[in-house]
């Protein structure tokens, strides 16, 4: 049966068979429809990569710019018109590497965008060679004796920052990843969720077993508010913890600290400007 | 009674000589004179030398000039970078420890003003800015209780017992200056006092408002920074965004964004912050997004002079972004041509669906000049965001190239934006067919501008032998040297649209015996642009590229060298 967010016609991707990428365009568009956001009143803000490409397959508004460029593009969407829903998508390369700057300052902006990155720790879009999460002595075409970097945390620079709403989940599990994006939807404010997914093509350590055995779900008594223990889990590398791992209610959100929201809540499309009125400005005095 | 007077302010960065700068000028604009000014500053906060330039006339002037009539000293040190300027007629004013001995031989006419020590007695040295606003009021005898009036406004957050301490510097300067009996007239015109006074930035940030911009963001770099701090002014009562972005990449895209929802949005960057703009301005180009983006030219490559002038960065505008797409660039030349300009910017940035790029330089930008009212009347923000049906293809071919543009949430279309090569809707394709028509459909837009574009102004004879062309800041000084000719064979060609060339160009050029090009910049640019699509070359050239901006005497010096 056709659902919201579903074309006439089933595109086709440019995924490969088996890829985690998969599972999160379907666990995304039932999270919208579950929530009832009308697909009007969406937008999707997505970089370059393969993970971007989930933007050409939910049949809604879309802006799919530059490799890198999904965040300053959706803070300019959403802050324009905050009745809409903002999603900025891409993958770890697209959000943590190219984008890596306006990862920082979305954050501590608290644009009220929801950023899904999929976490697969490769490039897969240029066949195969490390990303900022890969892990050390990860072997590829480029990387050839194997990457000596320190793994890029998204959720420790994600929680030191004071972000609003952290989370990571897994493309292996669907009912969870779907709880986890509905939260991050209803959030108000930034919220991260970084999901883990296996590159079938150019992944073969970090495969679905690997997550699978590499990773656990935070306890039902985790305290998600205290921000020293969100980073203590955080730093957790044995087994990465799934959930939400962080949340910090005290900031405004951007929208809500802007002077043109001060005395006039409609979006920027619904005001009209008179020339006339700028006159003024050019006083003789 | 002279024409026109130059007043030099010669100090340190740091003592306040932007103060009496913003004082004076509206002071002396407001009893009856014609004012311009200019500043040269160092790169630094505090030390250096700066100096600001007041020409005080009886005409409009805009122009920057060598001669220096008054100047006056404010720190140790502030003659030396100059004194190739001074004249035998140069009135030297300033207290006599800060004006070497090596000047004291006679040549000058020099005014001991011990600064300083008035300054204490009105209770200390930061009120030696103060006095000087005095003394020039006083030296061309300005109303006293006008000049006060401007001492209670300038500082009326600060307290009585300030204010109170600043007028009575003000005082002090004004009796000193009257006192030096100068006896300089310059012939008044009372039409200044109708007129309204502004800089650069405030020319750009009036015409953003006025095109109905409401949403700014930028990344601070001088000298482009002036026009996000003038909307951020006036945010509350415009409804304007105003945000500091993390670089200049983020600044290109989220305008981007707010386009694309609805708003009207524009940055102000330099050639360094350009530079990192330039793949979001091909992005711009292919999703087809509006953007206008001010450029405020200094002399590179690199950090290059970063508080100087030049006009080096018009072959960044042109060739910015990979890819072959539209764009139109314009180079106010005057203030109410960068009002007129930034406000059409935003109309024509929506019609055409192309990046405006607003050319200026730190000349520009920094300095100060009354204009002659305008009647916003004549200004409307045109709107071309259309509501979209259930069918909505955002990137229809049409005849003109022209696909109407929706927003989200108005209609019931869907809005896809993409930056790869992408068929009618907005998908994604690699359909060469389909590839070809979008790549003429954005390419027609052009043409279909160029019917609207605008024309090269003629300034001086319509009949013509020589004439002179410019574009963008170096209009002031030109046209000025036009007057001071008054020849009836010689023009100046002002191109305030630098791309696409105006329809008249090939027509304006082809009339004249004789062309010269004048630029700030080494390569003339310009002329080679000019030459790419008209064939027409320029064999003489008039180029400065010192970072500094072409004097009016300097241009008369090299016409002649070129007779």
């Amino acid at each position: 049966m056709k659902k919201n967010y579903d074309f006439d016609q089933i595109p086709e991707t440019g995924w490969c068979p088996g890829c985690g990428n998969f599972a999160i365009l379907k666990v995304l568009k039932d999270a919208l429809d579950e929530l009832n956001i009308d697909p009007q009143k969406l937008v999707i803000s997505a970089g370059i990569g393969q993970a971007a490409k989930t933007s050409q397959y939910i049949n809604s508004n879309c802006f799919n710019g530059l490799h890198g460029r999904a965040l300053p593009v959706a803070t300019g969407i959403k802050v324009s018109n905050p009745d809409l829903v903002v999603v900025a998508e891409g993958g770890d390369g697209d959000m943590y590497g190219e984008g890596g700057n306006h990862f920082i300052h979305a954050i501590r902006r608290n644009i009220d965008v929801k950023n899904i990155v999929h976490n697969n720790m490769v490039y897969g879009l240029t066949l195969g060679q490390a990303s900022p999460t890969s892990r050390k002595e990860f072997k590829t075409p480029l990387q050839i004796e194997g990457v000596y970097l320190e793994p890029f945390n998204p959720i420790a620079v994600a929680i030191s920052l004071g972000a609003s709403f952290v989370a990571r989940a897994f493309s292996g599990d669907m009912n969870q990843m779907k709880k986890i994006l509905k939260k991050a939807i209803n959030h108000k404010g930034y919220a991260l969720v970084d999901i883990f997914h296996p590159c079938v093509s150019f992944n073969k350590i970090n495969n679905f077993k690997w997550f699978k055995n590499n990773t656990y779900y935070l306890e039902e008594e985790y305290d998600c508010t205290n921000k020293m223990e969100a980073l203590k889990k955080a730093f957790e590398t044995d087994k990465f913890p799934l959930g939400v791992i962080y949340i910090n209610e005290k900031n405004k959100t951007f929208s809500e600290n802007l002077i043109a929201y001060k005395n006039d809540k409609r979006p920027l499309y619904k005001r009209e400007v008179n020339p006339q009125d700028v006159e003024k400005l050019l006083s003789s005095n | 009674m002279k024409k026109d007077i130059s007043i030099i302010l010669s100090g340190e960065a740091g003592q306040g000589i932007k103060t009496i700068e913003l004082l004076i000028i509206r002071a002396l604009k407001n009893s009856g004179f014609n004012v311009f000014s200019t500043n040269e500053l160092m790169s630094r906060v505090r030390g250096g030398n700066n100096t600001t330039e007041i020409r005080v006339s009886g005409k409009r002037v805009q122009a920057y000039v060598d001669r220096i009539d008054i100047l006056i000293v404010l720190s140790k040190n502030a003659i030396s970078r100059i004194e190739n300027r001074l004249t035998k007629g140069t009135i030297i004013i300033g207290q006599d420890s800060f004006i070497e001995k090596k000047y004291k031989n006679g040549q000058y006419n020099i005014k001991d003003v011990a600064i300083s020590s008035l300054a204490k007695e009105v209770g200390g040295m930061i009120y030696s800015n103060i006095i000087i606003y005095g003394l020039i009021a006083g030296i061309f005898d300005i109303n006293l209780n006008l000049i006060k009036e401007y001492i209670t406004k300038h500082f009326s957050t600060k307290g009585k017992e300030i204010t109170d301490n600043n007028i009575n510097a003000v005082i002090k300067g004004y009796e000193k200056g009257k006192g030096l009996k100068l006896g300089i007239q310059v012939e008044k015109d009372e039409k200044t006092k109708k007129q309204v006074l502004l800089s650069g930035s405030e020319s750009i940030g009036v015409g953003a408002l006025a095109g109905g911009c409401n949403f700014i963001t930028a990344y601070p770099m001088s000298p482009s920074t002036g026009v996000i701090h003038f909307l951020a002014k006036h945010s509350e009562e415009y409804g304007v965004v105003v945000e500091q972005a993390e670089d200049e990449i983020s600044a290109i895209n989220m305008i981007q964004g707010a386009w694309y929802a609805g708003a009207r949005a524009m940055t102000t960057t330099s050639g360094g912050g350009f530079s990192l703009m330039v793949e979001g301005i091909s992005n711009a180009a292919i999703t087809e997004v509006p953007v206008v983006i001010h450029l405020a030219q200094r002399p590179g490559p690199s950090t290059g002079l970063p508080t100087r002038t030049e006009q080096g960065d018009l072959n960044l505008a042109l060739y910015a972004g990979h890819g072959e797409f539209p764009r139109i660039i314009f180079a106010p030349g005057n203030f109410t041509d960068g009002i007129y300009l930034t406000q059409k910017a935003f109309n024509l940035a929506d019609k055409y669906q192309v990046p405006v790029i607003i050319l200026t330089d730190q000349f520009y930008i920094d300095s100060y000049q009354s204009i002659k009212s305008i009647d916003f009347s004549n200004f409307k923000v045109e709107n071309y965001i259309t509501k979209t049906h259930k069918n909505y293809k955002r990137y229809k071919i049409t005849e003109d190239g022209i696909s109407p543009r929706g927003i989200p949430m108005l209609g019931d279309g869907f809005v896809r934006f993409d930056s790869h090569e992408h068929d009618e809707r907005g998908f994604i394709t690699e359909d060469f067919d389909i590839r070809k028509k979008m790549v003429d459909k954005r390419l027609k837009k052009l043409e279909l501008y160029s019917k609207e574009s605008i024309d090269a102004e003629i300034i001086g004879s319509k009949n013509y032998k020589t004439l002179m062309v410019g574009w963008g800041s170096t209009y002031g000084v030109i046209k000025e040297v036009i007057q001071e000719l008054n020849d009836n064979d010689t023009a100046f060609a002002y191109f305030k649209q630098v791309y696409p060339l105006p329809n008249n160009t090939k027509k304006i050029l082809s009339k004249a015996k004789k062309l010269i090009i004048i630029e700030n910049n080494a390569t003339s640019q310009f002329g080679q642009l000019i030459k790419r699509y008209t064939g027409i070359e320029f064999t003489k050239h008039i180029l400065k590229y010192t970072g500094m901006p072409f004097s009016l005497e300097e241009i008369i010096e090299k016409l002649n060298g070129l007779k």
